[in-house]
């Protein structure tokens, strides 16, 4: 069965959405998610919607609770570059994403992960090492 | 089949007349419309008007003598109707009232009827049929001149309105990774899309991760307003780059109060500087006086 790759990295998972997000791939995509960062303990997870042509109500809706899942497990998501159009048509659908951080691509979506941790656990700075 | 033969005879007969009186009407028109009121003294110069007057009558002549049943499509009639068209189009530019532009054809309608009165006096017949062949001509002539008129004119709004709005939304950038959006003018829904659209590319290209909307330049801001201005943040928040809100007006400011607007937790500053200010200090910027100016 198709499945998105969850890659570990340091203290943090990266999913990288790179084909159509189609309803099961989601929910699979929640399942495996959570269980990942049960098992690596990890601090927060970013997900890369940059290859992502359309997103409809379903994919914002899940994205939101991804986050929410997350927030639960103690791990912070980003969401990551999200594109122009994209933007528009959810905010046109009245899906802002509440809840959700947000970064333009990667590199400043782990800037703003790691800012986020350091507030939150100070004097522990970086994770893993 | 009587019917085809009078139009054939009176189109003889008009262009025959128009030809013949050329001077005359010519000099009778230009004077008429000089010296009524329907004309401003000063839009027009003399022999610019008795020129085009003059062109207006050969054209007119040449037309009638083939076919005084007037079809603008055809090739007898081109000549007039492009002769109109330029001169309808020139004037709307120029500032002419439709009414102005209207009296040009109009006008002929006087001294084309007094030279036909002159010419065929004592047939009464043919006199009503001529008056009446002549007046149907220039009234499809002068709605033709105020349709071209009332075209130009809305060729210069629309052109108008496309180059306001895109002159009126500029992106601009203040400093690495802050952008400008100074707003001028109403938001309506179409402006909002275009704003959007050129925000989010900006925010793209420059990779910037604060953007300061400045609606300094918007006259009123009601709930519609205001609304747009929430999508326009939403939409740069999904883009990762976070947006305040600057040069609200106190009359604005309790507008949107009375409204009972609420701009949920995006931070709005009265001036762009402000504005700025929180942007650079957020992106880890400080600003400090030079020693020498110390």
């Amino acid at each position: 069965m198709e499945r998105i790759p969850i890659l570990k990295m340091g203290g943090y998972l990266l999913v990288t959405i790179q084909v159509d997000m189609h309803d099961r791939l989601a929910l699979t995509l929640q399942d495996d998610l959570t269980d990942r960062i049960v098992k690596t303990h990890a601090k927060g997870v970013l997900i890369d919607i940059s290859s992502l042509e359309v997103v409809d109500s379903f994919i914002g809706r899940m994205l939101c609770n991804i986050a929410a899942m997350s927030k639960v497990l103690d791990a912070e998501t980003v969401v990551v570059g999200m594109r122009p159009a994209v933007a528009i048509t959810l905010v046109e659908l009245g899906l802002s994403l509440k809840g959700v951080r947000t970064a333009l691509n990667v590199e400043k979506g782990m800037i703003a992960l790691e800012q986020s941790i350091k507030r939150r656990m100070p004097g522990n700075g970086r994770l893993g090492s | 089949m009587s019917e085809t033969s009078t139009t054939s005879t009176s189109a003889s007969r008009i262009s025959e007349i128009l030809r013949q009186q050329e001077q005359a009407i010519l000099s009778e028109w230009t004077k008429h419309q000089l010296s009524g009121s329907a004309l401003r003294p000063g839009l027009i110069k003399e022999s610019e008007l008795r020129e085009e007057c003059g062109q207006f009558l050969h054209a007119l002549a040449g037309a009638t003598r083939k076919d005084t049943e007037v079809n603008l499509d055809s090739s007898t009639w081109s000549p007039v109707r492009d002769l109109l068209a330029n001169l309808s189009r020139s004037r709307a530019r120029q500032g002419f009232t439709p009414g102005e532009t209207a009296t040009f054809v109009f006008s002929l309608k006087r001294p084309l009827f007094s030279v036909l009165r002159r010419e065929l006096g004592n047939e009464t017949g043919a006199l009503a049929e001529e008056m009446w062949t002549v007046a149907t001509v220039l009234d499809k002539l002068g709605l033709y001149t105020f349709e071209i008129f009332q075209k130009t004119r809305e060729e210069v709004i629309s052109r108008q309105q496309q180059e306001l709005l895109e002159l009126s939304t500029p992106v601009v950038k203040l400093w690495e990774g802050v952008l400008a959006l100074p707003l001028i003018g109403t938001l309506d829904s179409s402006r909002t899309q275009v704003v959007m659209e050129n925000l989010l590319e900006q925010i793209v290209n420059t990779g910037a991760s604060f953007a300061i909307i400045d609606i300094t330049g918007v006259p009123t801001v009601d709930t519609l307003v205001a609304q747009h201005l929430l999508k326009t943040v939403a939409a740069a928040r999904l883009m990762g780059a976070d947006c305040i809100i600057s040069g609200i007006r106190p009359q604005i400011a309790q507008t949107i109060v009375h409204l009972g607007v609420e701009f949920g937790n995006v931070i709005t500053k009265a001036s762009l500087a402000d504005a700025f200010a929180v942007a650079l200090e957020r992106s880890g910027m400080q600003i400090v006086q030079s020693q020498r100016h110390a």
